[in-house]
């Protein structure tokens, strides 16, 4: 999923993408990854995230398919807004599989 | 070219060189030699997608047939690589949803030494050929068409020339009187016939396909000599390889090059190819294809009574349900084919743990002439049983949640993989046809309803071939939200249709409402129990259906 807007104090986002070498979902923290989207950076502001983006883009070694994906401000973190990016969080919904089952280390 | 004989030596090391060169690829990845874009062509050709929660593995079963020790390979896959599990596809290949990357070499290593591989199962090449899972068995079949369906598969495979089409590529045979194979969706549909004079030849289909522009496929030859199938299938290829668009990949299937050139140019250009590539087939084709048809000869057959399967059906009431629903016509006396459907309540339709692996394949060994098919409707066939056999087949099926008596019912519904694992979904598919499946069980009406074909797809891909459903659901995203979108009146077999759009989406939990309004609708309007939905729906329209769907614009 490409990037399709730009962050703002309105329409924070994270950057995720998934782990190269196994494949799961991972968001970006501070430039490393994490495998809990609750640690994950939030980005208000557009030139920012554009960079960071960049920065994530650059780690092919880690990780594949970076996006900046929108989210909001939770108790627990950054929350996804959209429906995929639920599942991407939690895992399908046919099997206790992913995320609800198993924490990952990225 | 392979040798013909499936799973030689010379095959079987092809399939290691190949596990071989995809493990130096992963280790150049991983060590950074190889960037993502240059990785991701090179893993496709092996089968090896990134999906939304993992990397998925699609390994192809020719035209469905796979033989014990294969399934079994398929469980140990799904046992240590995997989380216990496979998903079988519409096109009768499976897929592993939980792979790691690092994994993979090993996967690809142990399905060599099996005779399995993932070659062509994904990119613009020629996929898996597909065909009737009753092939070999079905009481109505002109003829086997696994022979035909392996040589094409051997040509296919590697072919220098076909392996960067301008996009997928899939090919279908068909032979019984019934079709089975949905051949009218293929880019190239096969049936086999007989002409006038007694001769084994092909009814030739192409541009057939589903996805964002759903076209049915169009006779382009009406008897073709089976002499002539390769370089006349070569021809077809060569043509649409010159001709297919490459400038937009949404226009790059042969569906549309024959809806923008028109049948009758496609076919002069194919026709004149056809002279030149039947030059260049000197007979070894047909060399092959003799060989591979004593290959495929017909099983030792049994000839016993099948008393005690009387027996049983006249005492149980279940197993009678059972064999009523899931066994087909076989050509010999005493003989069935039996589906084991993948559709059992609360169950992902087309998954099979690795135990349910393991019992089919010991099954197929013991009472089934170690043969099994994969079926596109995402169940499995074992295609010769005596019927003598039934009875203990049956009580091992029960214990292992694979005698589930509805084939070919309103629960035995094809469903994609959808936003549960698919990258390029738009909404969920699996939790819907669940959802259908348990409220029909719950009403009692399976049976009552009948023949029916509920088929879904999670996103304008069709994987699902929502388009071929009898009533088809399409998921889409609504502003962030799922909605399904409902079809009416597909077919993919006998009398080939595109479902028609009913009207606006419903949202999730507005879709069992849904359908039960329709399949009521249906029920208060049929002629009787014979009259399935989709001939009810073909001599009343759509407007009945409709009014079911959306009663409030119906009355108003």
């Amino acid at each position: 999923m490409s990037k399709t807007f730009t962050p703002s104090p309105e329409t924070p986002a994270v950057i995720t993408a998934n782990d190269l070498r196994m494949g799961h979902c991972v968001w970006m923290l501070d430039g490393s990854w994490t495998a809990d989207p609750g640690k994950a950076q939030l980005f208000e502001d557009g030139p920012r995230a554009e960079l960071a983006l960049l920065e994530a883009e650059a780690q092919g070694h880690i990780v594949v398919g970076a996006y900046l994906a929108e989210a909001k401000r939770g108790p627990n973190g950054p929350e996804a807004t959209h429906f995929r990016e639920e599942f991407r969080r939690r895992g399908p919904s046919n099997y206790f599989h992913g995320k609800q089952a198993e924490t990952v280390t990225a | 070219m392979f040798d013909a004989r499936p799973n030689t030596s010379s095959n079987l090391d092809y399939y290691r060189h190949r596990a071989a060169q995809f493990r130096s690829q992963v280790a150049r990845r991983l060590d950074g030699s190889l960037t993502e874009e240059e990785f991701r062509p090179l893993r496709l050709m092996n089968g090896v997608y990134l999906q939304l929660h993992a990397y998925m593995l699609r390994v192809a079963i020719p035209y469905g047939t796979i033989n014990p020790d294969q399934m079994r390979t398929l469980a140990l896959l799904a046992q240590k690589w995997d989380k216990g599990y496979g998903h079988f596809t519409t096109r009768q290949n499976i897929q592993f949803n939980w792979p790691k990357l690092v994994d993979i070499p090993d996967m690809l290593d142990a399905l060599a030494e099996a005779g399995l591989h993932a070659i062509q199962t994904s990119g613009n090449t020629i996929r898996n050929v597909t065909t009737d899972a009753f092939a070999g068995a079905a009481a109505d079949e002109v003829m086997d068409p696994r022979p035909y369906a392996e040589l094409l598969r051997l040509w296919s495979t590697d072919h220098g020339e076909f392996q960067f089409l301008p996009r997928k590529f899939k090919i279908a045979i068909s032979a019984g009187a019934k079709e089975r194979a949905v051949i009218a969706a293929h880019d190239i549909g096969l049936r086999i016939v007989r002409n006038d004079a007694g001769e084994t030849g092909f009814q030739v289909w192409i541009g057939g396909g589903l996805g964002r522009t759903p076209l049915l496929g169009q006779v382009v030859r009406e008897f073709l000599p089976e002499a002539d199938l390769l370089p006349y299938v070569e021809a077809i290829l060569m043509t649409y390889n010159l001709a297919g668009r490459r400038d937009n990949k949404y226009k790059a299937r042969i569906k549309i090059t024959v809806a923008e050139r028109g049948l009758d140019v496609m076919r002069e250009e194919i026709e004149a190819e056809f002279i030149n590539r039947r030059a260049v087939f000197t007979g070894v084709d047909q060399k092959l294809l003799a060989d591979l048809k004593a290959q495929y000869a017909a099983p030792n057959f049994r000839h016993e009574p099948t008393g005690d399967y009387e027996a049983e059906r006249a005492k149980s009431g279940a197993f009678r349900s059972w064999t009523d629903t899931n066994l087909s016509a076989h050509k010999v006396e005493g003989y069935a084919s039996v589906t084991l459907t993948l559709k059992a309540p609360g169950v992902t339709p087309g998954d099979a743990s690795d135990e349910q692996m393991r019992l089919v394949a010991s099954l197929a060994e013991r009472y089934g002439h170690s043969d099994i098919r994969i079926a596109h409707d995402q169940n499995i066939v074992l295609p010769h049983v005596h019927k003598s056999d039934l009875p203990a087949i049956y009580r091992e099926l029960v214990e292992a949640g694979l005698a589930t008596a509805n084939a070919g019912l309103i629960s035995d519904i094809i469903a994609c993989p959808g936003m549960d694992y698919c990258a390029l979904a738009t909404a969920r598919s699996i939790p819907i046809a669940q959802d259908i499946a348990d409220h029909f069980r719950a009403r009692g009406l399976e049976d009552e309803i009948g023949q029916f074909n509920i088929r879904i797809s999670g996103c304008i891909n069709a994987c699902g071939h929502h388009h071929l459903g009898h009533i088809g659901i399409l998921g889409l995203d609504r502003a962030g939200v799922e909605n399904y979108q409902i079809t009416l009146g597909g077919d993919g077999y006998e009398i080939p249709a595109i479902g028609q759009r009913a009207g606006a989406g419903f949202p999730g939990e507005e879709v069992v409402p849904a359908i039960d309004r329709v399949v009521t609708a249906y029920l208060a309007l049929r002629d009787g129990p014979q009259e399935r939905f989709i001939d009810a729906y073909r001599r009343l329209g759509a407007a009945p259906f409709k009014a079911a769907l959306y009663p409030e614009t119906a009355n108003a």
